[in-house]
């Protein structure tokens, strides 16, 4: 479905030289995956969806999607897609019925062939009691599914989300993630930036991690998680001030010790006898937890920033 | 089926027939969905200010046209006498499209664009921005042309309409109103702020002021006249107030081409304009 090659795309910087947002990636996505691109903010995420969604023309680089490149094909590749912008592009002055509507009619769609399946998407997002609604009435989740069902009216082969859950409080997104489980049984290719890990673990089977405008790792979350961290991590805190002091009384406790601004991080594979041992060297923390390794720590491993302070 | 992976949907198949085309990355025939949209989204649009532009000719036709004109007596313009008021009414014509045009292709668009990012949206389909800007300035054109119909009613029940050349008003208008949106449009594609959009009603009101509208440029020393006649809203309102006196010969031609030329370059550079936008 797509395939990139030292994608890039640069952006003239103030004094001189380049910005890049992009710096040569390598990408591949087969039909029916769901791949996700995990980074920061600023990591180049949007921009990267941005060229794959034909709306933002490559620097330098190979790009094909579907076999075909959006320099010269952007109206064809975009028949193809369906797009779910990070911040909400819902046409404000018309009701939800009339946003699905028009976008079809954007699309060139017949309105005999509109009508029904407007239906079939007001059952599958759930939004048919708010089919007369405005827009602005609606909540942030509504208003995101509104969008993943604007981005279906076409019927496409290949979903971009840009960050689909942000700023969703935490049942909305659940019944997001809901709905884009379903889609991806369905068969169709899902394409998902995000910086939430647990929606990465999720919805993604293959993803890809970017930090600065480059790929630094590839591979299944589980295999990630494998790869660049412990089975278990134990995380403590002894206070803003004092965990900078207890850090060189914890040696020789699991595999890493690594020491954030709020919290001491150990990477561990035997979590509790760990947590033990610290307190048993006379250490009581203000708070402690031992907890499965998830993508946030293949993050810090990878970059040096946890992924919310980033 | 929600999706249909892999197989070809009818947005695809529509996509694949204008492919070929040598305009295909930028026009998909598609412009009059967006007026489809904006006709949905009259609902909610203001109507006190859409309204508007049908009352403001009127209230300068009775102002000048009847109070002024009280004074001013009986006129004579390309060999013809007449009241003030009858020629006056076609310079508001020209001036109400010019307004209509302008209010939705400045205003309008720069809220779609940067609010509702509206066309952001549109360009995530496989509209091109050729469909986005005729469609948008079409749109500015209906707006302008509906105040020229309504206020050609006005003049034809006050009497002023008084040769069947009258009629031609209305397309002139839509000519008018189209060219006047296509610039609009393009310069409000440049402009990041509204304060820039308020120095456009700076240059609108002294236009439609000195552009022959309410007296003769003859009125002016040689070369401002030949600099007024460059002008748009002195050759709109030539333009109309010929068609309304009957008086029909080449420099109607002339107006014509002019807007026509306007009309183009204001097309071309709002294409370019949306595509470095919204596509590069």
């Amino acid at each position: 479905m797509i395939r990139a090659r030292a994608l890039t795309k640069a952006y003239p910087a103030k004094p001189s030289g380049e910005l890049l947002a992009v710096a040569g990636i390598d990408l591949d996505v087969a039909p029916g995956e769901s791949f996700g691109i995990l980074g920061a903010n600023g990591a180049g995420k949007s921009t990267t969806m941005r060229m794959i969604g034909a709306t933002l023309q490559r620097t330098s680089g190979e790009l094909t999607i579907l076999g075909r490149d959006p320099i010269h094909e952007g109206p064809l590749i975009r028949a193809h897609l369906g797009v779910v912008p990070q911040q909400d592009t819902l046409d404000t002055d018309l009701t939800v019925r009339e946003n699905l509507l028009t976008y079809g009619r954007y699309f060139g769609l017949p309105r005999s062939q509109l009508r029904p399946r407007i239906e079939e998407l007001l059952d599958f997002t759930q939004l048919q009691d708010k089919r007369d609604a405005k827009v602005d009435s609606l909540s942030g989740g509504m208003k995101r599914r509104l969008t993943i069902a604007r981005s279906l009216i076409n019927e496409p082969s290949m979903l971009l989300l840009d960050e689909p859950t942000t700023g969703l409080d935490p049942q909305a997104r659940h019944i997001l993630w809901d709905r884009l489980f379903h889609l991806r049984e369905t068969g169709v290719t899902l394409i998902l930036t995000t910086h939430y890990m647990d929606e990465a673990e999720q919805l993604c089977e293959r993803l890809v991690v970017m930090d600065d405008g480059r790929i630094v790792a590839e591979g299944a979350p589980a295999e990630l998680i494998r790869r660049y961290s412990s089975r278990e991590v134990v995380e403590v805190r002894f206070g803003a001030q004092r965990n900078a002091e207890v850090v060189p009384h914890l040696q020789g406790i699991g595999d890493r010790l690594e020491l954030l601004p709020d919290r001491i991080l150990i990477y561990t594979d035997t979590g509790e006898s760990d947590l033990q041992e610290i307190v048993a060297r006379g250490h009581m923390p203000i708070t402690a937890l031992v907890r499965r390794a998830s993508l946030e720590d293949v993050f810090l491993r990878l970059t040096g920033r946890s992924l919310e302070d980033a | 089926m929600i999706v249909q992976a892999l197989t070809t949907s009818a947005a695809v198949a529509i996509a694949e027939r204008r492919a070929g085309r040598p305009d295909a990355g930028i026009r998909s025939g598609r412009a009059h969905t967006l007026i489809e949209r904006n006709v949905l989204a009259l609902r909610t649009s203001n109507t006190i200010s859409f309204l508007s532009g049908f009352v403001e000719p009127v209230i300068f036709l009775l102002a000048f046209g009847y109070g002024v004109g009280a004074l001013v007596g009986t006129v004579s313009y390309a060999g013809i006498d007449a009241s003030y008021a009858a020629f006056v009414a076609p310079a508001l014509l020209a001036a109400s499209a010019m307004n209509g045009a302008i209010f939705d292709s400045t205003f309008n668009v720069f809220f779609k664009m940067h609010f509702m990012r509206v066309y952001q949206a549109m360009m995530s389909t496989s509209l091109g921005p050729l469909d986005v800007a005729l469609g948008e300035i079409g749109w500015a054109m209906i707006r302008g042309a509906a105040y020229a119909v309504g206020f050609l009613a006005v003049m034809t029940v006050a009497g002023l309409a008084t040769t069947w050349w009258a009629l031609l008003l209305i397309p002139a208008a839509m000519l008018i109103a189209f060219a006047f949106a296509s610039i609009g449009m393009s310069l409000t594609s440049l402009m990041s702020s509204f304060q820039q959009l308020n120095w456009l009603q700076f240059v609108l009101l002294p236009l439609f002021l000195f552009s022959g509208t309410f007296f003769p440029i003859t009125a002016y020393p040689e070369w401002l006249q030949v600099l007024v006649t460059m002008t748009p809203l002195w050759q709109a309102v030539a333009l109309t107030r010929n068609l309304a006196f009957g008086v029909i010969d080449l420099s109607t031609l002339g107006h014509v081409l002019y807007f026509a030329a306007i009309a183009i370059v204001g097309l071309y550079a709002t294409t370019r304009r949306l595509d470095a936008l919204f596509l590069r």
